[in-house]
């Protein structure tokens, strides 16, 4: 019998007046009885259209199964088989936009908590499973990834899984990309990143950090001279945007990236790191999606009071709506309807404050979304000593501006079939440097996409 | 990691390290530089590459220790490993072309200004060299610049060698002589550069010079090598680090590159203390 309750088992979390002065995770996960509990409320309906929600196709009602069996390695094995970062996941993808969108449960009531069980699986396997993956039988073909991001490690993983050998090709110190640098250690540990990365390294794949391709190496440089049969680019959009308005290069205002960064990859808010960040007193976060809120929960973790300006409404806020509650609860103001349009400095160049104008929503843009109109007079000052630029990334042109013949968009993206072939032959690409910056499960299934046009492509040489 | 196959003190306080690295030593080019990670807990900092060998798969670096990192570098001998090494970054100096050039470098910096020195002198340009440092005690690779410039002026502050007085002096006397150069090419610290420019402004001689920012990655990924040059916001790691140093806002440079400088302190100190605790 179906466990027929109308509401998702609550997902049990620090307090936010306790978590808000610590980097350790947020949600603490669902315990096995949860987890069993949950699962109980899955109809395992026949034509299962969560599955179609979900970019890389899990076999989420298969899944769902095992894990109300009490069989949690058996629905671990069945997420493997299509995806090769549960853990991480399970914890970041907007599942309300994905697989739990199209629930049948959702229709009347709270869809079933699917990212949650796939985090508790995934865990559970983490915790209890030691043995390491059979390897695969080698196939003799070399195919070499840029990037060890999420659509980077993807590729990688479903590669090797089918015998190639893989290297794949990392700028910095640590594999992961967004995963390790961008995300917080409050919303994905970076010690479950790495146990994934271990993971596709006990299946053959070599990860070459410190080597940035473009520089250190070429793509043509691979193919010729390394022996690199295919390529895939899942170098992303890591270039920060910034607003051009005066005082944008004051002490004290960051982008979001380098924020983050030394945050996060650094670890710049623990003792013993050698790398330096600002303890502000009152941060001004300038955006609203998913990076603002991360850079807006990061600065108040290191004491600060932070205000999150944003030109459009709370509504037409682009981050997750459970990130924006969490920030709510953790004390983030919003200052919402609000753009800045300069940034001030004492005689030092020690930012001081910032100058915003209020704005109100006008007619619907071209996109739909109503646009912000300024409301002349109305600018005022917010005393802030640090400002977080976020305001989207684009991708980096390092890769194009050093490989010959690769054909990229307006927008800096790298231009790509449906398959995620390039214009360059054996040159595939995906994930942000292909779209400019998404979500982590798009990039997922960008890398899924071209590991499998690589095998088909050369398997059929 | 990176092994360090050589360690020579030049100076008490500036050490040439030449590190394994065949990849970056293949690629390597005179005005780029690399970005290094000690240990685990370790901060990336850049520093400009100094030599390379491609046959020795080798990279060398002149560091001056000047806080906890570089103190820490320090610490580690022949046959010790780096955690992090990645490079060539940045953009190689353009140095094709020109017939008569002046090369200005300061302190340390001189260890940059060789390779790209010697890059002129080998694409055949009369090469004369000014090169300054506090007192006699610090003057580096005097030898190796005499080699391939055919002027050499040493200047040291307290006039214990050489010329006493500042660079932007002695390059002056060399300019107001009658030596015409199409280029000056500075590197130094930035207080230095920016009066190099001031300096060569008045005679209209195009001068370039070589950025040093606080970065992280190196990659062109956070900007927080940000400069403004001729009003437009250019990243140091990707942009340059070579810029016309008539655009670049000095003052606006420096006083970001003082940023951390409270903390700097305090970490040097610490690691000071740590290192000779262990060293007990």
């Amino acid at each position: 019998m179906p466990n027929m309750s109308l509401k998702k088992n609550p997902m049990p979390a620090q307090d936010p007046n306790v978590r808000n002065k610590n980097f350790e995770e947020v949600t603490l996960g669902y315990t096995k009885e949860m987890a069993l509990d949950e699962a109980q409320r899955c109809l395992h309906c026949k034509n299962h259209p969560c599955i179609q929600g979900c970019p890389v196709m899990i076999h989420i009602p298969e899944f769902i199964a095992e894990v109300a069996k009490g069989d949690f390695e058996a629905a671990y094995q069945i997420i493997s088989q299509t995806s090769s970062l549960p853990a991480v996941c399970g914890r970041v993808c907007p599942q309300e936009s994905q697989c739990e969108k199209y629930c049948v449960r959702g229709v009347k009531g709270e869809p079933v908590g699917i990212g949650r069980l796939e985090r508790f699986v995934a865990d559970w396997h983490n915790a209890n499973v030691t043995a390491a993956p059979e390897k695969p039988k080698a196939n003799g073909h070399k195919v070499a990834v840029i990037g060890s991001g999420p659509s980077g490690l993807t590729c990688a993983g479903d590669l090797a899984k089918k015998g190639y050998d893989v290297t794949v090709f990392e700028a910095l110190h640590l594999a992961g990309g967004v995963l390790v640098y961008g995300i917080p250690e409050f919303r994905l540990p970076k010690a479950i990143v790495q146990k994934e990365v271990d993971g596709l390294k006990a299946l053959g794949v070599t990860i070459a950090t410190d080597t940035v391709v473009g520089r250190t190496i070429s793509i043509d440089e691979l193919m010729e001279e390394e022996g690199f049969e295919a390529v895939f680019i899942g170098s992303g959009a890591g270039l920060p945007m910034f607003m051009h308005i005066p005082g944008e290069n004051y002490k004290g205002v960051y982008s979001a990236n380098e924020f983050l960064t030394r945050i996060n990859l650094m670890k710049a808010y623990k003792p013993e790191s050698d790398t330096p960040i600002q303890h502000p007193k009152r941060v001004a976060v300038v955006g609203g999606g998913n990076v603002a809120m991360d850079a807006a929960r990061c600065s108040k973790r290191l004491g600060a009071e932070v205000y999150v300006v944003y030109r459009r409404g709370m509504e037409e806020l682009p981050a997750r709506h459970e990130e924006v509650e969490h920030a709510e609860e953790e004390g983030v103001i919003f200052k919402t309807l609000h753009n800045p349009v300069e940034i001030l400095a004492d005689e030092n160049d020690d930012v001081r404050a910032i100058r915003c104008i209020k704005m109100e929503l006008g007619e619907p843009d071209a996109s739909g979304r109503r646009r912000p109109v300024e409301i002349p007079g109305s600018e005022f000052e917010i005393e802030v000593d640090c400002v977080i630029m976020s305001l989207g990334t684009s991708p980096n042109p390092l890769i194009k501006s050093t490989t010959e013949g690769l054909e990229i968009n307006k927008k800096g993206g790298i231009v790509v079939n449906e398959d995620g072939l390039t214009s360059r032959k054996s040159v595939y690409a995906g994930g942000d440097a292909v779209t400019g910056a998404a979500t982590v499960i798009l990039a997922m299934g960008a890398g899924k996409t071209a590991a499998k046009a690589i095998d088909e492509e050369i398997s059929k040489r | 990691m990176f092994r360090i196959v050589r360690k020579e003190a030049l100076k008490p306080t500036v050490v040439l390290f030449e590190i394994e690295a065949p990849m970056i030593a293949k690629k390597a080019q005179p005005g780029q530089f690399i970005i290094l990670r000690v240990d685990e807990n370790g901060e990336r900092i850049p520093l400009t590459i100094h030599d390379y060998d491609r046959e020795k798969g080798t990279v060398s670096i002149i560091v001056q220790i000047v806080g906890a990192t570089t103190e820490k570098l320090n610490h580690l001998n022949e046959g010790d490993c780096l955690q992090d090494f990645v490079g060539p970054l940045g953009k190689a100096t353009e140095t094709e072309g020109k017939k008569k050039v002046a090369v200005v470098g300061g302190g340390v910096g001189c260890a940059i200004a060789y390779p790209v020195l010697k890059k002129f002198h080998d694409d055949g340009a009369e090469v004369h060299a000014v090169v300054g440092f506090k007192s006699k005690d610090v003057v580096i690779l005097e030898d190796k610049f005499k080699a391939v410039s055919s002027v050499l002026k040493v200047c040291t502050d307290d006039g214990t060698y050489g010329q006493k007085g500042l660079v932007t002096d002695a390059l002056k006397e060399l300019i107001e002589a009658g030596n015409q150069y199409d280029e000056i090419f500075a590197i130094g610290p930035m207080i230095m550069m920016k009066f190099v420019c001031k300096t060569t402004e008045p005679y209209g001689i195009p001068t370039t010079v070589s950025m040093s920012p606080i970065m992280i990655d190196g990659t062109g990924m956070c900007g927080g090598c940000r400069l403004s040059v001729g009003g437009e916001m250019k990243f140091a790691c990707v942009d340059g680090p070579d810029f016309d140093g008539f655009k670049v806002d000095w003052d606006l440079a420096v006083k970001r590159n003082q940023m951390y400088k409270d903390f700097e302190k305090h970490k040097h100190e610490e690691t000071c203390n740590l290192l000779k605790k262990e060293a007990n």
